[in-house]
């Protein structure tokens, strides 16, 4: 009785785990395959050399660059990050070390709740009230700067709620010795809490940095979306994902097969960030068992 | 006790794995008994086809089964029927007559500026100048001195084929500011800028204007933008919503495309701001 229950038990995990892996594979192939054609009619160096996207003319007539686009997802997600890691990790320090616990308490309330708050009711904040704003300085406000708060408020909860786990889960035995030394409490932050929890961390920001990168509806919102090389904060800008939101639609053919392409560089930058985040997890778990060893 | 655990572990997981299965599986088994209607095309028609197909179900008991993929698409899967009716967001052109093209709607395109734009009217000469970027202030077309945030529409989409053919523009002229997806994105853009210019379809506009967004309607070449203008065919920029069969179509098909024409589904045709053809 027990034995058979446990193969069966372990035969379905098998095959849960296998289906699991294999519906990604099968999306990446599937987007592999799409953008197939495209690849091969196009090549990889138009992709990058083109004077402009304008892809619906297929590719004998079309222009497919994508680098603007590029430059547009790593430059929001850059500018994001910058704000909301700091933003963060301090909030959540506040949080855990100084802030009275019902305030505390409060606060990470709030902050799981900024984390509810569908994506596209931020894009639709964004759109009215956001770019208005900026548009009132510097038409047209849809703008790399308006994506970048967008967001940075977006990835805010990400940061912040990871850098809280990772503050909580530091060994109590290090805060109580970090209390025997008489150490004040600045001094245990910095000497002990911090370098405990910074692989934790550093995951963390890594994760929210996957969440910028994938984000569509929202940036395609306050963007802009005009396909060039942003010159000020202020110039608008496409998002690889804003671009196949935008076009996929009304695609067809080569022009279908070319918003894969845009697919796949994400597929690819997103794989780079988790091994990324998976090296540096390795990194964390070894250093914490030399120190314990 | 343990071993009960590992029974519900094991129950649960095998559960979620035969809800996936079923999943796959059901799509091909048990084919429905009813008849079934493929339409594919423009995604500018499919909403309203989609809303006509559900009261055409209740009417005759029948499957419309309503897919987008853009007027070419509409016009192939027609031409090798792979769909029973073809959608298309604008005439039948002439290497088109082989099939054969029913209007069931009319949509306009104008030109919308912010409500506070003292502006109120542009030529067609001036249009272009201003999408094209050779203007570059509202005061070289007698406004304010403020500059202009021309909106444009994202590639692909038939609102702006449509305009870049009636003002003989191509796409890599046009100097955008922003651009946009669909007609509500566009009035949200230009209702929040007071420099911005924008075009988006007409009933889409004036049902804005109606409920207090801060657009204003643009009159093209002189003729106002208005769904009326659009019904007497005296506006400019007009495209008819047009359903494509290949030949005699089936006598289903031939009984949908008279219920999409009818008086029957012109509270549908309003509802989604276009205008019914006759």
């Amino acid at each position: 009785m027990f034995r058979r229950a446990d193969r069966l038990l372990s035969c379905s995990l098998w095959l849960s785990a296998a289906l699991s892996g294999s519906l990604v594979l099968l999306i990446a192939a599937f987007v592999l395959v799409e953008s197939w054609p495209a690849l091969t009619a196009v090549g990889i160096d138009r992709f990058l050399y083109d004077p402009s996207w304008h892809p619906a003319g297929g590719p004998e007539v079309g222009s497919f660059n994508l680098v603007p686009m590029l430059l547009g997802t790593l430059l929001t997600t850059l500018g994001a990050i910058v704000l909301a890691a700091p933003l963060g990790v301090l909030s959540a320090i506040f949080r855990r070390v100084y802030a009275p616990p019902f305030l505390g308490r409060a606060y990470r309330w709030l902050i799981e709740l900024l984390a509810g708050i569908p994506s596209v009711v931020y894009g639709f904040w964004g759109l009215v009230v956001v770019v208005p704003i900026l548009a009132s300085f510097e038409p047209p406000g849809a703008s790399l700067l308006a994506g970048i708060l967008i967001l940075t408020l977006m990835i805010l909860p990400t940061t912040a709620l990871t850098s809280d786990a990772a503050l909580v889960s530091v060994p109590r035995r290090y805060l109580e010795g970090a209390a025997a030394l008489g150490l004040s409490r600045w001094a245990t932050l910095r000497g002990v809490v911090l370098p405990a929890a910074g692989s934790g961390i550093g995951t963390g920001i890594l994760l929210a940095i996957g969440r910028a990168l994938g984000e569509t509806m929202a940036v395609l919102m306050v963007c802009g979306n005009v396909v060039a090389v942003p010159d000020s904060l202020f110039a608008p800008v496409r998002t690889l994902t804003a671009n196949i939101a935008l076009e996929m639609a009304y695609a067809l053919e080569g022009h279908r097969s070319a918003l894969f392409v845009s697919g796949l560089l994400l597929l690819l930058l997103v794989s780079a960030l988790v091994l990324a985040a998976d090296a540096l997890e390795r990194r964390a778990v070894a250093s914490e068992g030399g120190a314990v060893g | 006790m343990k071993s009960h655990r590992v029974a519900a572990a094991s129950g649960i997981a095998l559960a979620i794995l035969g809800v996936l299965m079923s999943g796959c599986g059901a799509a091909g088994a048990g084919s429905p008994p009813t008849e079934r209607l493929v339409i594919t095309g423009s995604s500018t028609v499919a909403p309203l086809v989609a809303e006509i197909g559900k009261r055409f179900e209740a009417v005759e008991g029948v499957r419309v089964d309503v897919q987008t993929g853009g007027s070419s698409r509409g016009i192939a899967d027609a031409r090798q029927g792979l769909a029973d009716i073809g959608m298309a967001s604008r005439a039948l052109g002439p290497a088109e007559e082989d099939l054969s093209g029913h209007t069931i709607a009319r949509d306009g395109i104008c030109v919308i500026v912010h409500r506070d734009n003292p502006v109120e009217r542009l030529d067609d000469s001036e249009v272009v100048a201003i999408f094209t970027g050779r203007h570059q202030e509202w005061s070289e077309v007698g406004g304010e001195t403020r500059p202009i945030t021309v909106v444009n529409k994202a590639e692909g989409r038939s609102t702006l084929e449509l305009f870049l053919k009636h003002f003989a523009l191509e796409n890599r002229q046009v100097a955008a500011s922003v651009v946009i997806g669909d007609n509500e994105q566009g009035i949200k853009t230009v209702a929040g800028n007071p420099g911005a210019v924008g075009y988006v379809s007409i009933g889409a506009a004036e049902h804005a204007a109606a409920r207090g967004v801060a657009i204003k309607l643009l009159p093209m070449s002189g003729v106002v933008a208005s769904t009326e203008a659009l019904s007497a065919g005296t506006f400019p920029l007009a495209r008819p919503l047009t359903l494509v069969t290949r030949g005699t179509p089936s006598n289903l098909a031939q009984r949908f495309i008279e219920y999409a024409r009818s008086p029957a589904v012109s509270d549908l045709v309003r509802e989604l701001s276009f205008v019914p053809a006759s």
